[in-house]
């Protein structure tokens, strides 16, 4: 591998402005170099995105799935820029450039897209009170008049879910629960139009998930929002998803509606995956697809298809030639050499 | 809070006594001992009693005939009802010689320290922000030197430049040779002329601790998922610098910042010892050097009591600055 080539090579092709889609994301990439030896010289990259297509229709959630360290989390902080520059690709939020903001037009832009993190518990500035946190940015970007504030942040606060007198408290005196409520309450203050939900539960414990997931689609269907969902829980994803992403070593390696995914999973991978949910049956017979080996590292993929080492039904083009993304039925498409010739 | 800072006043005079009865001990095991230094010059004069009899008398009146421990008590018990005896060096009372130094070192110890936290929290806060930038390689470096840095080399390195090679300023004391001729403001002037060396040496050996100590807590919030919370929130640069971060930054600082607090009392022993600057330092160390018992002890003492309010002003900010803390 070529560790000084900084910029990855421009091969995508732009895609053009369609106003039903809120986001349209086209072969994002996102490296993060690795410093080293004495002069800390960029000796390598680690390619956490690495070419990710999809678009998001408007009110709709798209799940994103993949196991730990496979650039769930990256992608969804790349596309709202929150992660330095980007490495190559395009994203499109309302048809604009994400990267092509002014620093003042992505301040102003960040009320439109939204994020809620993964654990409660570091998110919230602990010297911040509840209602400072949650009202900062309603009164920095001048959302509402000052007469009519504290009842905005006290109508959102309840809204999530929290009650008004818990505007003085701090963070820490809150439970992990009603501290993803702050969360969820502190991205909705700012009236966004798309959120991402990075793990938004994977931090809590499941009778708290369910109702943090409610609570969601609820706010969803009251504010007209746009999800992301990043998790690793393919049940909460199943149940709250209109479309679903597989993401591998940073690709998306499948994509489409969820019932068709959950129904007809296409990629080896997604169907090792599915594989592993627990079925509430003693007597279900499992047909659990054991992956071989440990994901490979994201400084170093293996050539061709990524999941050619681990793959089940490898042929030898797989280890040489990168598969491209494919349309198997309407809305479905899949990255494999599996379905070349259909 | 009342509850806790009582227990805890209460504990310091407990630790107070174990300080005091451990540097009497030391002071009375010390080799150089005032007395059998007063016996010998005494019993070489001419014609004088033998040095046995010299030193059982001057032991007598000075109070060394008895035990470390019976010695121990009896201090103490005139040290509670305020009776901090004579200065055998100076021969004044304590007290008076401590009040006549005291206020000198810490007007240079005030300024140093506001000089140190006006210099060394901004640079913090630029090197973490600028991270691997030129300017954050420049202030650590800098920084490094400065911790590395010994005092006597340091202030002996200022003596060269600015009083010998430039003649800027004197190259000791804290008053010209024309002092007494100067009308007050000219006395005034001629004093703070003689404190700008030691000053600066205070400040630059003491900037390096604490600029890093800001600049490692700094990029410890910086990276924290809060303050991409801040990011996320549209927030200015400034904002999230200085609101988020700064103030996060501030518990560990403020804890460091007012346990220091105390210390301004301290006196610099060994700048104000090069400059002779006659501030409690320079006066402990001579008190010490010839086995001044009661200036010695008093000088710990005023130390330790210094050492216990530093850690308990610490502690109370803690509490004051950290939400989340809240002593019961």
């Amino acid at each position: 591998m070529s560790g000084t080539n900084t910029t990855a090579e421009s091969s995508f092709t732009p895609v053009t402005y369609d106003p039903q889609y809120i986001l349209m994301v086209n072969d994002l990439k996102k490296y993060f170099p690795i410093k080293g030896g004495m002069m800390s010289r960029t000796v390598g990259h680690v390619k956490a995105v690495d070419g990710v297509t999809f678009n998001l229709k408007r009110g709709s959630t798209m799940g994103l799935v993949g196991e730990s360290g496979c650039g769930k989390t990256t992608t969804g902080r790349t596309i709202l820029r929150l992660s330095g520059e980007k490495t190559g690709g395009q994203v499109l939020f309302n048809g604009k450039e994400v990267y092509d903001f002014s620093a003042k037009e992505m301040r102003d832009m960040r009320t439109k897209m939204q994020i809620i993190f993964q654990d409660p518990f570091s998110s919230l500035s602990p010297r911040l009170p509840v209602g400072e946190i949650i009202g900062e940015a309603v009164r920095e970007h001048g959302l509402v008049s000052k007469g009519e504030f504290e009842d905005y942040i006290d109508q959102v606060m309840d809204n999530c879910g929290l009650q008004p007198f818990h505007k003085d408290r701090y963070p820490h005196e809150f439970s992990g629960g009603q501290r993803q409520r702050i969360c969820i309450a502190r991205a909705l203050a700012l009236n966004p139009e798309f959120v991402v939900c990075d793990e938004p539960v994977s931090a809590l414990d499941v009778s708290i998930q369910a109702q943090i997931i409610n609570l969601l689609k609820d706010l969803q269907e009251q504010y007209k929002l746009t999800y992301l969902f990043i998790s690793h829980d393919l049940s909460v994803v199943e149940h709250i998803s209109d479309t679903v992403g597989v993401m591998y070593l940073g690709n998306l390696v499948e994509y489409g509606e969820t019932k068709d995914i959950f129904k007809n999973p296409l990629h080896p991978y997604t169907k090792a995956l599915f594989s592993a949910i627990p079925i509430p049956d003693p007597d279900a017979k499992m047909n659990r697809i054991v992956l071989e080996g440990s994901i490979p590292s994201p400084a170093n993929p293996p050539t061709g298809c990524k999941f050619h080492t681990r793959c089940a039904n490898c042929m030898a083009k797989c280890k040489e030639v990168a598969p491209e993304q494919k349309e198997i039925e309407p809305g479905h498409y899949v990255v494999c050499h599996l379905y070349d010739d259909k | 809070m009342r509850n806790y800072i009582i227990k805890r006043i209460l504990l310091s005079i407990l630790i107070l006594f174990s300080v005091t009865f451990i540097i009497y001990a030391i002071l009375r095991c010390l080799p150089a001992s005032y007395v059998e230094t007063m016996a010998m010059q005494l019993a070489a004069a001419p014609g004088a009693k033998p040095y046995e009899e010299w030193i059982s008398q001057l032991n007598a009146s000075y109070g060394l005939d008895k035990g470390i421990l019976a010695g121990y008590f009896i201090w103490l018990g005139d040290f509670a009802t305020g009776n901090f005896g004579d200065s055998w060096k100076f021969t004044v009372p304590v007290i008076e010689k401590f009040n006549d130094v005291i206020w000198l070192s810490f007007v240079m110890g005030a300024i140093s320290f506001v000089l140190q936290l006006v210099i060394a929290i901004p640079l913090g806060i630029i090197a973490a922000t600028k991270q691997y930038s030129k300017a954050d390689y420049v202030i650590t470096a800098s920084a490094l030197v400065g911790i590395s840095l010994p005092t006597f080399f340091f202030a002996t390195l200022l003596k060269l430049v600015f009083a010998v090679k430039l003649q800027w300023f004197d190259v000791s004391g804290l008053v010209g040779r024309n002092y007494a001729q100067l009308d007050s403001w000219g006395q005034f002037m001629d004093k703070a002329n003689h404190l700008v060396l030691p000053i600066v040496t205070l400040v630059i050996i003491s900037i390096g601790s604490l600029m890093r100590y800001t600049r490692t807590n700094m990029l410890e919030v910086l990276n924290s998922d809060y303050i991409r919370t801040a990011r996320a929130k549209g927030l200015s640069e400034h904002k999230v610098v200085y609101k988020h971060a700064f103030r996060n930054t501030l518990i560990p600082l403020v804890t460091i910042v007012g346990g220091s607090l105390p210390g301004l009392f301290s006196g610099a022993l060994i700048t104000e010892t090069i400059f002779s600057i006659p501030g409690i330092g320079f006066t402990s160390y001579q008190a010490m050097v010839i086995g001044d018992i009661p200036f010695s002890m008093f000088y710990m003492t005023f130390l330790a009591v210094l050492t216990l309010a530093g850690n308990l002003i610490s502690d109370i900010l803690y509490a004051v600055v950290d939400p989340r803390v809240r002593i019961a």
